[in-house]
């Protein structure tokens, strides 16, 4: 890519990371919510197990999920019939199971610090069992939040998983971090800089959207 | 005779090793006000969780309206009892909304109910604050009103007025008695205090060690208790 790049070109790495990071974070947060509640809400034996892998998978280097889906995926791997090697959906699950434990793990966090009479008296107002846990999701919806900044965090710079998985090809599984990388290499500094503003400049606004999601009622003061 | 609201047989309850709760028979009338004093550990509160229906007992059975009651509960059956807890545990919401969530829970219209209670807990000016920056006295206030605001036919009140001041207590305590004689709800109530016990009660139930050691009509029990534990409570002494 040459500095100042293609319009197109930037554009469609920008397209790129958004659709693969939005889509991972969108997967890991369907799992990872429902998954993080149900650790919090039951006992079970090995629950302790459980939660001392996805306390694990939370510091999950990227480098990991990508050569292991890496394996999965190539030709003669168990998923390798999928074809799914080097393009954006092998980039997705990478980054899904990345985003995964840390949403888990903070779900579980975050509805375990609400008060546990808070869900007696939710229960002894007639709250069926949906109910209950969308109301203590919405009391916990800070920690909630903070789970999906976590899980976001995670994945929209990592650049491990997605070299590995994706190839870095320009066209077709190029992202934001892949691409300051190879800019990087190639002494494109400049360029690489512009590429890192607009990674910070997409996770600025995306937590910011987010963060709104957080509301707290607004302060009053005390008598 | 007719049928008691409640009827509790050979109830037991423990807590890992620790039996907290052993109740050979306790039957509660429809529109009755039962008082249940004890000291702290008696099992009160665990015996007010067995009548939300909250949990199930290690043993024996619960009948309701002399059906027997299975677990876990059916909503309609635990719809029609509420409890107001001792601490009031409030949403992290604004007041309007603490009061009007048992009724979207029901799917029920919450303005006019939610704002009539509002004015009659003298709450109006605290109708949008957070309910998280309310006083004990106003936040015990806004966790009434959500629970009368579901019109139950058994309101369970666990010591409700033990963090109060005597101007919120009066007030709490007032509108307890307005409820029995406007709505005849059943009133179950867990209180230390024995005046309030003598205001309120048409029976009281003594607890001691998970047992039940008196059960009486309140004027027997306030003017000839059996027990001496229980004679001890009304003479305003220390039990332990």
């Amino acid at each position: 890519m040459e500095w100042p790049a293609n319009g197109s070109a930037l554009w469609e790495i920008v397209g790129l990371t958004i659709r693969v990071t939005g889509t991972a974070l969108l997967a890991g947060s369907i799992l990872g919510i429902p998954l993080g509640s149900l650790l919090a809400f039951t006992r079970f034996p090995g629950r302790r197990f459980i939660v001392a892998l996805v306390y694990t998978g939370m510091g999950l280097p990227p480098v990991v999920v990508g050569l292991v889906a890496y394996l999965l995926l190539s030709r003669s791997g168990p998923l390798g019939s999928l074809g799914w090697l080097f393009t954006p959906p092998a980039m997705m699950i990478a980054q899904t199971i990345i985003a995964l434990p840390l949403v888990i793990g903070l779900t579980m966090t975050g509805l375990e610090a609400v008060d546990p009479q808070l869900r007696l008296q939710i229960r002894a107002l007639g709250a069926d069992r949906s109910q209950e846990i969308l109301t203590l999701l919405f009391e916990a919806r800070a920690g909630v939040v903070a789970a999906i900044v976590a899980g976001f965090g995670g994945i929209i710079s990592e650049v491990g998983a997605a070299m590995l998985v994706g190839g870095n090809i320009e066209g077709q599984t190029r992202v934001l971090s892949t691409a300051i990388v190879l800019e990087t290499r190639m002494g494109e500094f400049e360029f690489a800089l512009v590429l890192g503003g607009l990674l910070l400049s997409m996770a600025f606004v995306v937590n910011v959207v987010l963060m709104r999601l957080q509301h707290r009622p607004p302060y009053w003061p005390g008598r | 005779m007719s049928e008691p609201l409640f009827d509790l047989r050979a109830i037991e309850v423990a807590y890992g090793d620790r039996a907290v709760l052993s109740v050979d028979r306790l039957t509660i009338s429809e529109h009755e006000a039962l008082v249940i004093v004890g000291p702290n550990g008696a099992g009160k509160s665990t015996l007010l969780r067995l009548l939300n229906f909250l949990e199930p007992p290690d043993r024996g059975e619960i009948r309701f309206h002399g059906r027997l009651v299975p677990y876990p509960a059916p909503l309609d059956l635990r719809r029609g009892v509420t409890t107001v807890f001792q601490r009031p545990a409030l949403l992290n919401r604004s007041v309007f909304e603490n009061i009007a969530y048992g009724l979207r829970l029901r799917r029920r219209e919450t303005l006019l109910l939610t704002r009539k209670l509002v004015e009659r807990l003298a709450l109006h000016d605290l109708e949008r604050a957070p309910a998280a920056n309310l006083s004990g006295g106003e936040a015990q206030r806004v966790a009434l009103a959500r629970a009368l605001a579901l019109e139950p036919e058994v309101l369970l009140l666990d010591e409700p007025t033990a963090n109060l001041d005597p101007y919120n207590m009066g007030l709490v305590e007032g509108l307890i008695q307005e409820l029995r004689t406007e709505r005849r709800c059943t009133l179950i109530v867990v209180t230390h205090n024995v005046f309030q016990a003598r205001r309120l009660a048409d029976r009281v139930a003594m607890l001691h060690e998970g047992r039940l050691i008196e059960v009486a009509g309140a004027a027997q029990f306030f003017a000839s208790p059996r027990d001496p534990r229980a004679a001890a409570f009304v003479r305003g002494e220390l039990v332990a």
